[in-house]
Parts: C-alpha cells; sequence; structure tokens
C-alpha cells in the first residue's frame, strides 16, 4: 500500500493517500520518476493532508509540484503535518 | 485512434449540441415570475431565472448581454422564449438569439400584465416544446463538442487524479481538432507563469497575463486580509489544501501535458477556431459555468475533491473524484470515480479514456448526477453596482 505521494523529485513535502496513523512507517513514491520514497510519521495525517519530509525552520519554502506553495510561519520537524497553522501563503499576504 | 462519435443535435448553424432544451429567459429580475409561470403551464420547459437585468450600465452591462444571447444561442437549446418587462431590451437579446437561426421569441409585460404575457408566451412555449421534441438526433464526431472544464472544493486528490485526468483529455480533444476552454484566474495565482509557458504564441501569453494581472489588482483593491477566509475554501482547507499556490498548482493540471492555448476569451465570448482557450472567469464554480454555457460550451468537465455539487441548466456538468473518501459518502454526485489512481491501480491515460468514455456517455443522453439531482444553478457575473 501507498501511504503519500509527491509530484516532483524536487518536493520537501507528501500528500497522504490513506488515513495515516502516528509513528507509522510509511510507502511513498514520487509521480513525476516512480521513484520509492520512505517516511515516519511524527503525528497522525489524515488523507489528503500533507507531511514533513524534511525539518523546516520558520522562513522556509515549502516546494510541492517543484514549485513554492508558501513559507513556514512555525518550525515544523520531518514526519510532522504541514497545514494552516505552519504555513502561510506568500502571495496575497 | 479513431475518432469517437457522438449522437448530437446539430443546430441550424451547424453547432452540434448534446441536450434539447427549450428555454424561457427571463430578461430581468422582475420578469422571473412570468417565465416560472410559463415553465408550470407547459411541460418539458425550463426558466432560468436570475436576479440581474436593470440599470447595468457600461461593460457590465455588455457581459449581461452576452451572457443572456449566448445562454439562448447555446448549441443545447433547441428553442427560446424570452420575457422582459419592456420591448427594447427584450428585443435586443430576441435579435441576438436569432442569429442562430434559431426559433426565438420575444414578450414583454409593460401595457399588458403579467397574466396576459404569461398567456402568449405559454402559447409559443407549446409550439416549441412539440417542434424541439421531434428533432432527431444525428452522428457527429466528439471532437465537434466544445468542452469548459474548472474543478471545485478541490483538494490534494484533485491535483494528483481528477484534475490530471481532465488535463488528458483535454491533450486528446484538442489533438483532434476539438475545442476547450479552461478560466478561474484567480485560483491560477501560483502557478500563472506555468500557464503563461503554455500559450501558443508571445501576443497570447501577454494577453493572459494582462488579464491576471488586472483580476489580481481586484484582489489587492478589495482584500481586508490575506483571503484565509475565502481562498482556499473551508472545504479546501479541510481537504488538505493550504495555500492559494497549492491550490492553483492542482487546477492547472487540468491544462494537459502537451496543449498550448491559442487564445484568451473575455467572460462569455466564444471561442473563433478549435483549440484550448483561457476566459477571464470567476474561480465560484456556478459562476464560471454559466459563462462557459454562455461561450456555447456543450459540456463540462468538474473535478472536486471534497465534493462540490453544482450543476447548470444548460450545459451537463460531467463529475470526477479522486478522494476515495468523496466517491464512498457522496457517491450520488460523482460521474466518475478516478481514485485508484491514488494507489498506481488507474494511469492517468486510463483515467483519461474512462472520463473521455463519459463523455460520449453524457452527449448520448446519459443524465448527469448534476442533472438527475436537479443541480441547475445559473448564476450570471455582475462586474460592479447598477447605476
Amino acid at each position: 500500500m501507498i501511504h503519500f505521494l509527491t509530484h516532483d523529485a524536487a518536493d520537501n513535502v507528501g500528500v497522504a493517500v490513506v488515513d495515516i496513523a502516528a509513528g507509522a512507517e510509511c510507502v511513498g513514491r514520487n509521480l513525476a520518476d516512480n521513484a520509492p520514497l520512505k517516511a515516519r510519521s511524527a503525528e497522525a495525517i489524515p488523507l489528503g493532508h500533507k507531511l514533513a519530509l524534511k525539518d523546516f525552520a520558520v522562513g522556509d519554502s515549502v516546494t510541492k509540484y517543484g514549485c513554492e506553495i508558501g513559507k513556514i510561519v512555525q518550525a515544523v520537524k520531518a514526519g510532522h503535518h504541514v497545514h494552516t497553522h505552519n504555513l502561510k501563503t506568500k502571495r496575497w499576504a | 485512434m479513431t475518432q469517437r462519435k457522438i449522437s448530437g443535435y446539430r443546430r441550424e448553424n451547424g453547432r452540434v449540441g448534446v441536450r434539447n432544451h427549450v428555454i424561457i429567459l427571463p430578461v430581468d429580475d422582475i420578469s422571473n415570475a412570468a417565465c416560472e409561470a410559463v415553465a408550470s403551464n407547459i411541460k418539458g420547459v425550463l426558466a432560468l431565472p436570475h436576479a440581474y437585468g436593470r440599470l447595468q450600465f457600461g461593460e457590465d452591462l455588455e457581459l449581461f448581454f452576452r451572457t443572456m444571447i449566448g445562454t439562448g444561442s447555446n448549441p443545447n437549446v433547441a428553442a427560446v422564449v424570452v420575457i422582459g418587462i419592456e420591448q427594447g431590451w427584450t428585443q435586443r437579446i430576441v435579435d441576438g438569439i436569432a442569429k442562430t437561426g434559431k426559433p426565438v421569441k420575444g414578450f414583454s409585460i409593460e401595457g399588458k400584465g403579467d397574466i396576459r404575457t404569461i398567456a402568449e408566451a405559454s402559447y409559443q412555449a407549446k409550439e416549441y416544446v412539440q417542434w424541439a421534441s421531434e428533432l432527431q438526433r444525428t452522428e457527429c464526431d466528439l471532437s465537434e463538442l466544445y468542452i469548459s472544464v474548472k474543478c471545485g472544493e478541490s483538494d490534494t486528490t484533485t491535483g494528483l487524479a481528477s484534475c490530471p485526468a481532465v488535463g488528458n483529455v483535454i491533450d486528446k480533444h484538442c489533438a483532434d481538432g476539438g475545442t476547450a476552454s479552461f478560466g478561474e484566474t484567480s485560483e491560477l495565482t501560483g502557478a500563472e507563469h506555468i500557464v503563461a509557458a503554455k500559450a501558443a504564441s508571445e501576443q497570447v501569453r501577454k494577453q493572459f497575463l494582462a488579464a491576471f494581472e488586472d483580476y489580481t489588482k481586484l484582489v489587492f483593491d478589495q482584500k481586508k486580509d490575506d483571503l484565509s477566509e475565502s481562498q482556499p475554501t473551508k472545504g479546501n482547507i479541510a481537504g488538505g489544501l493550504t495555500t492559494i499556490e497549492e491550490k492553483a498548482l492542482g487546477n492547472v493540471e487540468k491544462l494537459g501535458k502537451r496543449t498550448k492555448f491559442v487564445g484568451c476569451l473575455p467572460p462569455a465570448v466564444a471561442p473563433s477556431n478549435a483549440g484550448l482557450w483561457f476566459m477571464d472567469t470567476s474561480s465560484a464554480a456556478a459562476e464560471a459555468v454559466t459563462l462557459w454555457a454562455a461561450s456555447g460550451a456543450v459540456v463540462h468537465l468538474f473535478p472536486t475533491g471534497q465534493g462540490n455539487v453544482i450543476g447548470n441548466p444548460i450545459e451537463p456538468v460531467i463529475k470526477l473524484s479522486g478522494n476515495p473518501k468523496t466517491v464512498a459518502t457522496m457517491k450520488e454526485h460523482i460521474d466518475l470515480d478516478v481514485s485508484p489512481i491514488l494507489q498506481g491501480e488507474m494511469t492517468i491515460d486510463q483515467a483519461g479514456d474512462a472520463l473521455l468514455d463519459m463523455i460520449v456517455r453524457t452527449a448520448n443522453g446519459r443524465h448527469t448526477a448534476a442533472e438527475a439531482l436537479g443541480h441547475r444553478e445559473f448564476v450570471m457575473t455582475k462586474l460592479y453596482r447598477s447605476a
């Protein structure tokens, strides 16, 4: 079973394609080149939500589809949930 | 591959439709009651009540007339009864629709009252619906259909599965000589560079970027915060989308891998030739689909993640979803399930072919989920306050 997907090799977040439990060893796949990926979830990640694939500091950019999707406003460790509580738009701020 | 065939209605001007509606079109808000009374008298006709049509001016008035005339001119419409409070704007809409060669007649209420107007319009509507009921479908090429695309209540599965499936159809349809249109100007924010790179010429690229900058200026002129209460929507956020950039990057998966867009259209303007077109639309589903229907689109492809339920009275809206939870919990709204893509059990190419099959079935007469559920959202875009 695939737990998460990335769109591009440059992506630093994965998308959960099943509900991921906390502490799960997750199997992922990068859609662009079919490369296998691995990650360990630090908290529950619902289907469709993003999993940090690296540690982020405040001000870091998050990359998905190989493009910037916003900036980190609260530090995030790998395996944690990336969403509105720690990631904001750079465009309409 | 052999060109897919569909069974459609070839109209007087040669355009192909997939529905055979007789519509009762109000010119203005105060003529809605008369139109709905006619639709109550005569079975098989469709009234399209709306909120506007009085005291509009300038570009907003032009868009109003384009939307009215374009709706009546859509190849999914066989004949039109137009009812307005006064004769002048009623006749302007009748004359615009009449250019297609289809039957259309106008009725105005002033000096006569609702009851006599309803009676006269009902006699006409009865003639039209009986005439239309004898029109026959004929074999047409799938490439003769003008298809519009827009997603709604998106989530991250939209960008992984349902939008790429639509993009695959766009590539195949446009390669076959078909016509298609995308829009949602504000929801391209963060992916505008990807769209700009898909323009077929430098002139088209500049036109697109000008329309995009214009919409961005509107957002900045009107906004009071970072729009986090509106964009992404609460549904988008529940589905895992965090920022407008992320939403836009999923959105543009609908444009396909190979197709360049050949031109930029103001809202509710018909494409002049085949290929993929950008239309400058709102990102609100009912408003946008109403504009595409007014530009002559006959089938709409609507990827949804969290489960938008929109339909349109004259343009069938085909819904597809890549979210297995939505497909399970809102199954009555979903025409095509592409969620197996998430586990690698369906390729994007297979999903595109399944969607093409669903377009053919819909064109041949299958009611979409939205049609079966009675979703007939007819929502005019208003640019600013009336005079």
